[in-house]
């Protein structure tokens, strides 16, 4: 429902922003050659490709893509921020257009579950290493240390040493 | 005639690895020894059984037999005779056989060499392997067969593929064919699809060694891991050497000027590496001190799991990818066997748990020991994250049926500060004891590295103000590279006063005396360049884009472009050219003339952008052709200028040496493990002779 509306909104802003594009062409007046074809990247890249699988916008060259590269010149010379025009992607396309993984909803798990992970893992090392640590002091404490001559020890573990 | 030769063949070859399977495991399981033998001789023959069907359809390929349904796909008469040849794995029929010929070739290498050092576990590691070579076989006999004819049906619009004659139907035999993807027309097919195969079936052999010792009951012993140490370095190295030439070509050829873009193939390729690299460490801590025998077997079932992950990826194009170019309905057996080798092989660990206690037990927090084992949790964080991110779109269209895409953004920000925490782990652990270590000696031996880093890092990030990250990034590189640097430069000093040696001396006696501790650190060494070269890509990147006419310059990053002319020609492998000639200056003279190229299949109907490219060690300069104007008077172009990204490669060839020196044995020198303990030498000899 409330997606619903929000698309509604999102709507109704681009109708809007269509309408009011003459007056923020005047706007932009103060920026020769605006928008460059380094902003239509700037907003491309943080698209991808709505057709083909896995394809950053910014760099697909299909006929499509290029449309929509010239879709956002237009947009941009229209003056619509960022924002608006990856929101609007999002309305049109859906989702998969957004390079970047959302923070909202069922999407937010493919944030959360990596994070969680890794602090479970470091807890789990911790017990793991504290639980050796506890087997050292009960196997020490059966078998009675052998006797070995001092400077006998101190050759060998040099040896490891040197082999290691 | 021949493709009948091939297909009897392999009908023989898959019968023969599926008895072989049967009778090792009987052999084995009733003591007949009998069995096992006619297992192992089904099991070698298996290899010839494979090598004439891939002989038959790299002949068929050369010789433009385009009856065949897969040389009419992936072969032409305009394509070169090494891409002829190379076709053999580009397409999904194909490189399936070419998988299962390399793992019955594997499987014939282990037995023919280790036959009589293992015994005991031979029956099973005959199962274990011969029942994956058999999978592999049966798909390609019975799902995706290269001998598969073209024929039309009376009546029917489209061709009909199949083995035998339908009936009311034509052989149908094609003037030319449809020939490769243009995008895999290029050098890099003749490397990374073989060495990134190499890599995932490689790892068969360890795994196969790890059941069978597991089923046996034998890997208390632990002998599993000296037998597979070589293997299993074979097959890292080979997937290290898939995934930087893959990086390479992609660079090369898929125009947009990087080497590493997350997509799903990528990541499928990624995954094993990193917990085959947990493995690689983990069997160490065994080695030496008995310890992580649990971790071993996790990790590498985990390992050859992901490999199979990885195969179905690419494969079955189940996770829609820009390198999945072939698709058929291989996805249920795949996913079928990769549960039933995951499950089947947890199940046998979680049978045998008791078997793998570890002989030693941790003295200390700051030891070599808590490091490898902070080191593999690392490794499986970063794995988890990436496998995460990869399925996560399956996941979400089959729950929400929301399709979403999970880009770079994602893994850059998951991953980094677990490579970087792995990176920084890296530098530090070689320094660290095993068993124990006083703080005071770790800080005496980590002060000197730090302190030059922060200097370099200093210097560095004052003559170029850029992102903090990359500050942070450049001095990890400078610590560890200096911490890696500090003990060579010991070992030398230590010889050198020693010995008497002249420093070059000392170093080529340092490496020779310890291949694997010093081959470790040339590849870790390679490591820390490839980090450099992320960490470039990463943070000091630039791009403009702009359209110019003649004589007009674009500029970024303090170079210049200048176009001069388009010029238009048709090339080799039915392509049309169009071609633009700049001169690339760096404020003033002209440094270099470039032609980046658009390069346009006409039968495929595919444009390949070519780039011009002008390298060094610090930048390169990455011009690509965009567009032009029907006149050419005026060109659309883009520029990256990549910093430090070719030392990617040159850290990728460090890797590979490093690791040929790891490999190499050292004659007449025992290897120090954890046996060669003072306890146990109470009881020997030893004690009186000293």
């Amino acid at each position: 429902m409330g997606n619903m509306k929000r698309k509604l909104i999102l709507l109704l802003l681009t109708i809007v922003a269509n309408f009011s594009a003459v007056s923020i062409v005047y706007a932009q007046d103060g920026q020769p050659g605006y928008p460059t074809d380094d902003d239509v990247n700037r907003v491309a890249k943080k698209l991808y490709c709505p057709v083909c699988p896995n394809t950053p916008l910014d760099v697909c060259e299909t006929k499509a893509c290029q449309d929509w590269r010239a879709q956002i010149r237009d947009q941009l010379s229209q003056g619509w921020t960022d924002q608006q025009i990856i929101d609007y992607f999002v309305t049109q396309y859906g989702e998969r257009v957004l390079a970047e993984p959302q923070r909202k909803g069922f999407t937010s798990l493919v944030w959360f579950l990596p994070l969680t992970a890794v602090l479970i893992g470091t807890g789990v090392v911790y017990e793991i290493l504290k639980s050796w640590r506890k087997q050292k002091t009960a196997t020490t404490a059966v078998s009675s240390p052998p006797k070995i001559p001092k400077e006998l020890l101190e050759k060998i573990e040099r040896e490891i040493r040197e082999l290691d | 005639m021949l493709a009948e030769i091939g297909l009897i063949s392999l009908t023989i070859a898959f019968i023969f690895s599926l008895y072989a399977t049967f009778a090792s495991v009987y052999g084995g399981w009733r003591g007949r020894l009998l069995w096992v033998e006619s297992a192992r001789n089904a099991a070698l023959l298996v290899v010839p059984l494979l090598t004439i069907p891939v002989i038959v359809i790299v002949y068929s390929l050369y010789t433009f037999d385009f009856s065949l349904a897969y040389v009419y796909d992936v072969s032409s008469r305009a394509m070169s005779p090494f891409l002829r040849v190379a076709a053999l794995w580009g397409g999904q029929q194909g490189s399936v056989l070419f998988w299962a010929w390399l793992m019955a070739a594997f499987v014939g290498i282990v037995l023919l060499r280790k036959w009589d050092r293992d015994r005991e576990l031979m029956p099973y590691v005959i199962f274990v392997s011969m029942l994956t070579t058999t999978f592999f076989v049966g798909v390609v006999l019975f799902i995706t067969n290269p001998f598969m004819r073209l024929w039309h049906i009376e009546g029917a619009a489209e061709l009909t593929q199949a083995l035998f004659q339908p009936l009311t139907s034509m052989p149908y035999l094609p003037e030319d064919g449809n020939g490769l993807n243009p995008l895999l027309r290029h050098f890099g097919m003749i490397g990374h699809p073989p060495t990134t195969y190499l890599g995932f079936t490689g790892f068969v052999i360890p795994f196969a060694f790890a059941m069978a010792a597991l089923i046996t009951g034998q890997s208390r012993r632990d002998e599993w891991i000296l037998t597979t140490r070589r293997w299993t370095l074979f097959a890292w190295i080979f997937l290290s050497i898939g995934l930087i030439l893959g990086g390479r070509w992609a660079y090369d050829v898929l125009g947009w000027g990087g080497f590493w873009g997350w997509d799903p193939v990528e990541n499928a390729m990624l995954m094993p590496w990193l917990t085959g690299t947990a493995f690689l460490h983990s069997v160490m801590m065994t080695e030496k001190r008995g310890m992580m025998k649990k971790w071993n077997m996790a990790l590498i079932i985990l390992t050859y799991s992901l490999s199979l992950f990885g195969t179905f990826i690419t494969r079955t194009g189940v996770i829609s990818s820009v390198h999945a170019f072939a698709k058929t309905a291989l996805g249920p057996a795949f996913f079928a066997f990769i549960g039933f080798t995951f499950l089947g092989s947890l199940t046998i660990l979680y049978l045998r748990w008791d078997t793998l206690k570890s002989d030693h037990s941790l003295e200390s927090f700051i030891s070599r020991e808590a490091a490898f084992v902070l080191q593999n949790m690392l490794f499986l964080a970063v794995t988890f994250a990436v496998f995460w991110g990869t399925v996560f779109p399956l996941i979400s269209e089959l729950v929400t049926g929301t399709k979403i895409t999970v880009g770079p953004p994602y893994f850059q920000r998951v991953t980094g500060p677990l490579f970087f925490a792995l990176v920084l782990l890296m530098g530090i652990a070689p320094l660290v004891a095993w068993r124990k270590q006083a703080a005071r000696t770790l800080g005496k031996a980590i002060w000197f590295p730090f302190a030059a880093s922060l200097g370099i890092a200093a210097i560095w990030g004052a003559s170029h103000r850029m992102h903090p990250a990359s500050i942070f990034g450049l001095w990890l590189v400078a610590f560890v590279l200096s911490a890696i640097l500090a003990e060579f430069w010991k070992g030398v000093q230590a010889r050198r006063t020693t010995r008497n040696e002249n420093p070059f001396t000392a170093l080529f006696n340092l490496i020779g005396r310890n291949h694997r501790r010093y081959g470790g650190y040339i590849i870790h060494l390679g490591v820390v360049l490839i980090a450099t070269g992320v960490i470039g890509d990463a943070y000091f990147k630039q791009e403009t884009q702009g359209t110019i006419s003649q004589g007009e310059v674009l500029s970024v990053g303090g170079y210049q472009l200048e176009f001069r002319e388009l010029l238009g020609y048709p090339g080799s492998d039915g392509r049309q050219i169009v071609e633009a000639v700049t001169s690339l200056s760096q404020d003033g003279p002209i440094i270099r003339e470039l032609t980046p190229r658009r390069d346009y299949f006409v039968v495929q109907e595919q444009p390949v952008t070519v780039p011009g490219v002008y390298s060094t060690p610090g930048v390169d300069v990455y011009v690509m052709l965009i567009g032009w104007d029907d006149l050419g008077t005026s060109a659309t172009f883009k520029i990256y200028v990549n910093s430090l990204i070719n030392w990617v490669w040159i850290g990728g060839i460090v890797m590979i040496l490093g690791t040929m020196i790891a490999t190499w044995s050292n004659p007449g020198q025992r290897e120090a493990t954890y046996v060669l303990k003072p306890s146990v030498l109470t009881s020997h000899s030893l004690l009186q002779e000293g």
